[in-house]
């Protein structure tokens, strides 16, 4: 077990590693000169050049990313063009509120869709299987964007009930805050729901038709007992796997969910720094996505292995 | 009364290419301590018909009519609660492979614990010294260290004995083995046979073996019916049977004369190849249904269907043009 | 949105089966089982008649196939017929659905049908273009990384893993900060996500095909690497890629609208779904219809393609156990 956490860790550093190069050289190709940016605009040719000698802008591409590393490990990422905070202090601020919704958003993810796929798989064929299924397939179609527009409308607008937007730290007022945060976090996690409802379905389809099930019913157990201990403790590797890989679209989602809702979270710092081209905060967050999502999936691949033994041993994912 | 009693047993399913018919017409009785063989080639039904005792086909797509009396009580009217609890107390199965047939996330003391704990008031810790003591009957060694291991730390033998274990923790009455020797070596058969024998001299156990392999039909059978698309075509005592076969099937399956059946490359004897296929199980025309590979076919096997009638001591045929005797 | 893009990937390690109805006790043979099988011309055509017969009684699928031909007919052959999406006529504004304007107008008093019909057409584009230039891409390094297993394969699947470690919308983003918003942006953000996907589904095919007797017969009988590929391993792969196709289009449609709504993608004036979105957001009060009509057009076109693809695969597919 110890090899293969090892082993996989590597994996993933080199991939990490991978990713800041191709970070670091994506930034550079964008149009403008940094220096312009950070000098702002009719600088004289001089501060230029002294603003590139601070910055480190004139020494070689490899030795600048050489500092770039050493600056990110030690958790500089710069200061952002808008307001000249540190970026790390806004990343600190933001990513925070982003992975609350994104947990609140699981949550009910896996309550509905785990659950409504449980129940599809047994009652397979019948009323409550077509709603499941249905619901799964209208969750996967629609955008959730448009969820969020239509839950606005319904919900804030027509029945006043939930506020349209804003936010409210937890700290300042924990049931507020999560009034506030309801909405986004059904419908960022509608979408996840109807993937995992679909995942849960059919795993637990093919469990039940397994032999060891077959087993555990010539036993005489009780349906309830054959479901929950034998058919379901095996799904769960597929879920869980699905999980790991659907957080990164969960954040991604996020995203869009933030914009709507106006919440000041890790997602909406993403669009409007594209927007400003706010080059470091860009930069920052790029790196910090991509290898937030190389944890993730790090995460999944261990996990995996500790339920599939078979998996450890062989070593490959991809088979 | 027989222990067990099938009556004019009918099974089918409904399918997306229609509906298979899989078993047409069965009758069998199966005595205390008795052990019947059902032999025939894939797809005669052997197995529908043992599985619907339990009713351990899919609820949704299957039909079954006629009777099914385990001591007197009919099975076929029980509601799904019901027929639970005779499931692994009653009538128990062991399946054919070994190998998917055990959860691979639990324990087998685990699994033989379940059924221990379903069917009878125990305590876990009885349960569990009751689960090392079948270990033990079946013929594992070092019972108290292996249930506590994993099915994937066991060979295909022993998994084969744990599920044995598992479907005798609560003395059924009944045993079905589907081909449970069939994924073993010949070495591990004998083992396993042992065991079946153990049961029903000690227990009692009634033992309804599927199998394709005549060595175990003539090892431990008492009674043989062979069966061919979805119907019996013979029913006879092993020794009657492999004396005097009527039916042409039979002696297809048997090879010419009893001792030239062919014996494969792993030792054991198999049933000869007949040429042609099974006919298809949609329909059931009022003919003899062996009539296309028959060697001994006529023209009266085409107008009508034969019936099960006597041919010797204990001894049933349905067959209008029965091989003769000696 | 993104997560369509993962099922792709995600399906393929679910091993359950959606339809399978446990089989009784070895006995019955499966009807359904249609095995990959040399590529010859008369057995495929009959091969194709079958499926074909098969998906037809599926009906979840034909109502995917019909609201996928709905669709298609929209974006290319209704706009013929309907007024210009982008004239303005500030005197018609915010008017309800009426003879004249069957969906109402818009804020600036554009036909919001035109628009809508449009907006399919961007649609299409996007979805159809980025899944065609994926598969241009991937397929090709996906049949090389699975042949060549040596010295390719883990070089290829490294790059594979560094491309997936960015999420679609962050990449979508870059690009839209490196070149700015439009189109073809977002063309090229949507196919260079779909890549990685489609690189591993054309390996794993290529992987499963070449175990088979007949080709391990075609390679003894002295065919060329090229003649195998061509003749043996692609014909047999392209119904798994026909199923990712199902999946990446509806996926497409959806990356557009998504980006076009957070000002990524297609800028206004010009018609989007997504775009609508955006104004229609500012006029919720006045005129809800105008955040009613994009949306359901995006989920009716998604919704068809994943019935559609739900379908191909069921019959396309037995090895997926379904």
């Amino acid at each position: 077990m110890g090899w293969f956490v090892l082993r996989r860790t590597g994996a993933a550093l080199i991939v990490a590693l991978i990713a800041s190069v191709l970070v670091f050289f994506g930034v550079r190709a964008l149009p403008g000169d940094p220096a312009v940016v950070l000098a702002g605009e009719g600088a004289t040719p001089e501060l230029l050049a002294q603003i590139r000698h601070q910055y480190g802008l004139d020494r070689p591409l490899p030795v600048q990313y050489v500092d770039y590393l050493r600056q990110v490990l030690s958790g500089d990422f710069g200061r952002s063009t808008q307001d000249r905070l540190p970026v790390s202090q806004i990343l600190l601020e933001r990513l925070p509120i982003t992975l609350e919704l994104a947990l609140l958003a699981m949550l009910v993810a896996i309550v509905i869709g785990v659950g409504a796929g449980i129940v599809a798989a047994i009652r397979r064929g019948r009323a409550a299987d077509y709603v499941a299924t249905g619901f799964g397939l209208i969750g996967l179609s629609v955008p959730h964007f448009w969820l969020g527009l239509l839950a606005v409308l319904f919900f804030a607008v027509q029945l006043k009930i939930l506020p349209a937007s804003g936010y409210v730290p937890f700290s300042e007022d924990p049931g507020e805050n999560l009034r506030r945060m309801i909405l986004p976090a059904l419908v960022l996690g509608t979408g996840f729901a109807a993937v995992l409802m679909r995942q849960t379905r059919s795993a637990m389809l093919g469990q039940l038709a397994s032999d060891y099930v077959r087993t555990a019913r010539s036993k005489g157990l009780s349906g309830a007992r054959v479901v929950g201990v034998h058919a379901l403790r095996n799904s769960l590797t597929t879920v869980v796997t699905v999980l790991g890989l659907q957080l990164g679209a969960l954040i991604s989602g996020a995203v869009v969910t933030e914009q709507i809702f106006v919440i000041p979270g890790f997602g909406k710092l993403t669009i409007d720094a594209v927007l400003t081209r706010n080059y470091p905060v860009i930069q920052a967050v790029v790196l910090v996505t991509v290898i937030g999502y190389i944890v993730v999936n790090l995460l999944v691949d261990v996990t995996y292995g500790l339920l599939n033994p078979r998996v450890r041993l062989s070593g490959a994912r991809h088979g | 009364m027989s222990l067990l009693e099938v009556t004019d047993l009918a099974v089918s399913f409904d399918t997306e290419d229609g509906e298979v018919r899989a078993v047409k017409q069965i009758s069998l009785a199966v005595e205390r301590g008795e052990i019947l063989a059902l032999c025939g080639e894939s797809g005669c039904g052997k197995s529908v018909t043992a599985m619907s005792i339990p009713r351990l086909l899919p609820p949704e797509t299957t039909r079954i009519s006629g009777s099914i009396r385990l001591d007197g009580r009919e099975l076929t009217a029980l509601s799904e609660r019901e027929i639970q609890a005779i499931r692994g107390r009653d009538v128990s199965v062991v399946f054919q492979e070994p190998m998917t047939s055990l959860n691979p996330a639990y324990s087998v003391g685990f699994q033989i614990v379940e059924v221990l704990r379903r069917h009878e008031r125990m305590s876990r810790r009885a349960a569990r010294d009751r689960a090392v003591e079948l270990l033990r009957l079946v013929g594992i060694a070092a019972p108290e260290r292996r249930v506590r291991e994993y099915p994937h730390q066991l060979s295909g033998g022993m998994r084969q004995r744990v599920m044995i274990a598992m479907a005798v923790a609560c003395s059924p009455k009944v045993l079905i083995a589907d081909e449970p020797t069939t994924a073993l070596d010949v070495t591990i058969q004998a083992g396993v046979l042992d065991v079946f024998r153990n049961l029903r001299d000690r227990l009692g156990t009634a033992i309804i073996l599927i199998t394709h392999d005549l060595g175990v039909v003539a090892d431990i059978a008492d009674q043989v019916v062979v069966m061919y698309a979805g119907r019996a075509v013979e029913r006879a005592p092993v020794g009657e049977l492999f004396a005097a076969p009527r039916h042409p099937y039979t002696r297809g399956l048997l090879g010419a004369l009893p001792a030239a059946a062919s014996v494969g490359a792993d030792g054991r004897r198999r049933l000869a190849e007949i040429p042609g296929l099974v006919p298809a199980p949609y329909s059931d025309p009022d003919e003899c249904a062996f009539r296309p590979r028959c060697p001994r076919a006529q023209s009266d096997c085409a107008s009508r269907r034969p019936v099960l009638s006597p041919a010797g001591p204990d001894h049933v045929v349905a067959c209008l043009h029965p091989e003769e005797v000696g | 949105m993104a997560d369509t893009n993962e099922i792709a990937d995600v399906d393929e390690l679910a091993e359950g089966s959606e339809r399978g109805a446990p089989a009784p006790a070895s006995t019955l043979v499966p009807g359904n089982v249609t095995a990959p099988g040399p590529a010859t011309g008369a057995g495929r055509a009959d091969r194709r008649r079958r499926m074909w017969r098969r998906l037809r009684r599926r009906r979840l699928a034909m109502l995917g196939l019909v609201l996928v031909v709905a669709f298609l007919l929209l974006a290319l052959v209704v706009p013929v017929f309907l007024g210009d999406p982008e004239k303005q006529d500030f005197l018609a504004a915010f008017q309800p659905a009426s003879g004249s304007h069957p969906l109402g107008t818009d804020d600036q008093g554009r036909d919001l049908l035109a628009r809508v019909a449009a907006g399919a057409r961007v649609s299409l584009a996007a979805g159809v273009l980025s899944t065609a230039f994926a598969m241009l891409v991937g397929v090709p390094i996906g049949l090389v990384a699975g042949f060549y297993r040596r010295w390719l394969d883990p070089v290829v699947m490294r790059l594979v893993d560094v491309l997936l470690a960015f999420p679609f919308l962050v990449f979508a983003v870059g690009l839209a900060a490196i070149l700015g918003p439009s189109l073809r942006n977002v063309v090229v953000a949507l196919a260079v996500s779909q890549i990685p996907g489609i690189i591993r589904i054309t390996r794993g095919e290529v992987l499963a095909i070449r175990e088979l007797d007949f080709v391990s017969a075609a390679v003894a009988d002295g065919a060329g690497d090229l003649s195998i590929l061509f003749r043996y391993v692609l014909p047999n792969a392209t119904s798994a890629l026909i199923v990712q196709a199902t999946v990446a289009i509806p996926a497409g449609i959806l990356g557009e609208a998504t980006l076009s709504f957070l000002g990524l993608g297609v800028r206004p004036p010009a018609p989007s779904w997504g775009g609508m979105l955006t104004t229609a957001q500012q006029f919720f009060t006045q005129a809800p219809w105008l955040a009613i009509w994009p949306g359901v057009m995006i989920a009716l076109a998604t919704l068809g393609f994943n019935l559609l693809g739900d379908g191909l695969r069921d019959v396309l597919d037995p090895r997926s156990g379904r």
